[in-house]
């Protein structure tokens, strides 16, 4: 028979109904993989890309050369910005089923991710996430009400109504604004930091991607221009394995790790434990020396497990195994550094738990605060007529034109409602 | 007062911004070390150092996004498209991002980006040179759009985009980079210095955007037109000798409602003209923003003189171009009708 080529479709380990099998991750015991000076050249640290910085063993210690030796009072903020990022999703989510957002998208699993980056930065690096980075605005110290009524639309929305839930900004806490349209943060960011060493400023960018939006040519831009410029910026691909339905294969994962395209483009690649808050604090506060020192940009693989839905409108059940989560081999963040922090002696399952009721009454006191400015549903809500500000910095005459004419249409429904209804004219 | 044609004239406005604004940086393809394609950006990298006139990766979508990081950092960059034809890359950035953060920020942030991009045929660059995408971008709220016909707008207009606080897609006509094209590609080109807004002063001036600009005064009909084809309407008008009145659009968005209608109300009749194919096209909006305000002062239908639907042919490009001919017979036509 003549050789004939074969359209290779990737599949996943398991479906609904099948064994959980992760046996394709590949992972490094804790402490295994050498730490290289910042200063390393890419070729000779492109290990780093292939194995699994991991700083948490199995017995809950801290081992190896990526330990970033933290004190037991900051990992014990870490525990509870992390457990007040999950507690704030669940919240958020059973709301959002009770009708009263329209839509949301949980962390869950993720959690170590964007708090142990937003710790290992400096307040004054601008940060460029993807939705799925909320913990970031919990490490920065953010009033959650204000995440909250950006997803109410509600009178003190910092988004005026604009945006789907979840697209925070945040200008002071060097947060930038939220994109529906994926991957587009990411040579932004590379932008805004080559701005930073334009300026000769020691500001540098930190930017998240998901594996699966790594398919966008956006991720090129960023790679390459961080890359030939030598940006202060860290990238980061949070691959969680699944991008709403298509597991990580889809993306390009079944060949190479997404790490090994750091060293493709000429940048450290390195691929980390995501789930464990150490080994992630480890890794980018290398890359912000490496960064902060004219080292140039670092891509930084964090391996994880999307443990809920893509998001509200989502349903994992109908592509997956609905137990899958549990079977994941990197456990969870929360779990492992409460664990950690008990074998410290730094921690016990009681005071675990007065945080978690402490942290879960601080969610409801957010709530109530923020429902008192309005919900979508029954107000109240901004002026509608704001909806023709910001599109320009001073509004062009066509727009006042326009805002003019509703205002007019508003001000005739109104009087229309308030007039009494006309009699029912009777046949003579 | 200097001569310039209208490479020399955006050369002197990128000089003079980059001179007086620090946070002013320019950046595109080639157009560091070399000048750029076009020569636009000559001799600026030598002047001002790779820090503030850098070359970049041929990706225009990367060139994009990172004016767009670059201006969110409190920079002011200009991006070049070597050919308008190549923006498509970049077009997700433009419209789903530049156009939208001040937006979607409530105001908190923004990139003051402007983007200049060489556009229009009759230099035989084919479907994939010679493209007049401007219609796209207009429909693009939060993004100006402007188009120069002259060295003189050019370098106002380019000045005036650089300065504001919004995003610009700045349009070059390139068939007249060197010289007013009248249409007939067979006489002898003429050069911009014998021409009256081929002067230009050296340092700093602004032509707003925002504000069309009346070209010839007449009395029996109104061309709404922009870019090249401001010169063409100019010698059709010869042709047809009609007594016509020729409105320089110079930017499309914001449009100046009031300068074309106040002209279309006085004449009464009304020609649309772009290089530009025809369906969907910037024409379009203004024959409807015309019968809106002009409907009971029109004499005659309103018609479009411009580039026939069909990509831009390489070996057709005069029989494609909406030249001097086809827009004289539609000043006829409006004259005749009524």
């Amino acid at each position: 028979m003549t050789p004939r080529s074969r359209l290779h479709v990737p599949a996943p380990p398991a479906r609904p109904g099948q064994e959980p099998d992760f046996s394709y991750v590949q992972i490094s015991p804790a402490g295994a993989v050498n730490r290289p000076d910042v200063t390393a050249s890419v070729r000779d640290i492109e290990n780093l890309a292939l194995e699994m910085v991991r700083v948490l063993d199995d017995e809950h210690r801290a081992v190896g050369p990526w330990d970033p030796h933290l004190e037991a009072s900051e990992l014990q903020v870490a525990l509870r910005h992390m457990l007040l990022t999950r507690l704030f999703d669940d919240r958020m989510q059973k709301i959002q089923r009770q009708g009263r957002i329209s839509f949301y998208i949980k962390s869950t699993g993720e959690e170590a991710v964007a708090v142990a980056q937003g710790m290992a930065l400096q307040p004054g690096d601008m940060l460029f996430p993807s939705y799925r980075q909320q913990g970031l605005h919990v490490v920065r110290g953010r009033n959650l009400v204000e995440l909250m009524c950006q997803c109410l639309s509600n009178t003190h929305d910092m988004c005026k109504g604009r945006q789907m839930p979840i697209m925070y900004h945040w200008g002071s806490g060097n947060i930038f604004t939220i994109s529906g349209n994926l991957a587009t943060q990411f040579p932004q960011a590379v932008g805004w930091a080559m701005a930073a060493a334009i300026k000769g400023e020691d500001r540098i960018a930190a930017t998240w991607i998901g594996e699966g939006s790594s398919a966008e040519a956006d991720f090129h831009y960023a790679m390459t221009f961080a890359a030939v410029y030598q940006a202060p910026v860290i990238l980061n691909l949070v691959n969680n394995q699944w991008a709403i339905s298509t597991f990580q294969g889809f993306a390009g994962g079944e060949h190479k790790t997404f790490a090994q395209r750091g060293p493709g483009y000429g940048m450290p690649g390195i691929r980390v434990d995501g789930n464990d808050f150490l080994a992630v604090y480890a890794v980018t506060q290398w890359a912000a020396q490496r960064a902060r020192q004219s080292g140039g940009p670092t891509l930084i693989e964090h391996v994880t497990y999307r443990a809920a839905a893509h998001s509200t409108s989502d349903d994992p059940a109908r592509y997956r195994p609905k137990e899958e989560w549990r079977a994941w081999p990197l456990g969870d963040p929360i779990t492992r550094l409460k664990q950690h922090l008990i074998a410290l002696g730094e921690w016990s399952e009681e005071r675990h738990g007065r945080l978690e009721k402490e942290l879960e009454a601080h969610v409801t006191a957010c709530w109530k605060e923020a429902e008192s400015y309005g919900t979508l549903s029954s107000g109240p809500t901004l002026d509608p007529l704001t909806m023709f500000e910001d599109v320009f910095k001073e509004m062009p005459s066509n727009l006042v034109r326009q805002r003019e004419e509703l205002r007019a249409l508003r001000s005739a429904t109104a009087a229309e409602r308030q007039q009494p209804a006309p009699p029912v004219a009777k046949k003579g | 007062m200097a001569r310039m044609n209208m490479v020399q004239a955006l050369n002197s406005a990128m000089d003079v911004m980059l001179e007086r604004d620090p946070r002013v940086v320019i950046l595109g393809e080639d157009v560091g070390f070399f000048g750029g394609v076009f020569r636009v950006t000559d001799g600026l990298q030598r002047k001002y150092g790779e820090h503030r006139v850098l070359d970049t990766p041929i990706a225009e979508g990367g060139i994009i996004a990172a004016a767009i990081g670059m201006g969110v950092n409190g920079l002011k960059p200009v991006a070049e498209i070597q050919f308008a034809d190549y923006i498509y890359p970049g077009f997700d950035q433009v419209v789903s991002e530049l156009a939208r953060l001040r937006y979607r920020s409530a105001g908190e942030f923004f990139a003051p980006v402007t983007i200049r991009t060489p556009c229009g045929g009759g230099i035989r660059g084919g479907q994939t040179h010679s493209q007049s995408p401007e219609s796209i971008f207009t429909h693009v709220c939060g993004i100006k759009v402007v188009m120069p016909s002259n060295p003189y707008d050019a370098k106002g207009l380019l000045i005036s985009s650089i300065e504001d606080e919004d995003p610009v897609v700045f349009f070059e006509p390139k068939r007249i980079y060197n010289g007013p094209f009248d249409g007939d590609p067979h006489k002898p080109a003429v050069p911009w210095s014998a021409h009256p807004r081929g002067e230009v002063p050296d340092g700093h001036y602004r032509v707003p955007i925002g504000r069309a600009e009346l070209v010839r005064e007449g009395k029996d009909v109104s061309v709404l037109t922009y870019g090249t084809m401001v010169h063409v309407a100019e010698a059709a008008v010869r042709l047809a000798g009609v007594d016509a009145e020729i409105i320089d659009v110079r930017t499309m968005a914001p449009l100046d409602v009031d300068t074309l209608c106040t002209s279309v109300c006085k004449t009464g009749r009304c020609v649309v003209v772009h290089e530009a194919t025809r369906f969907s096209g910037y024409g379009a909006e203004l024959v409807a923003t015309v019968q809106e305000q002009c409907f009971w002062n029109l004499e005659a239908p309103v018609l479009r003189v411009t580039g026939w639907d069909t990509p831009y042919p390489h070996a057709f490009e005069w029989e494609y171009f909406p030249g001097p001919a086809r827009i004289a017979a539609a000043l006829k036509q409006v004259m005749e009708a009524a």
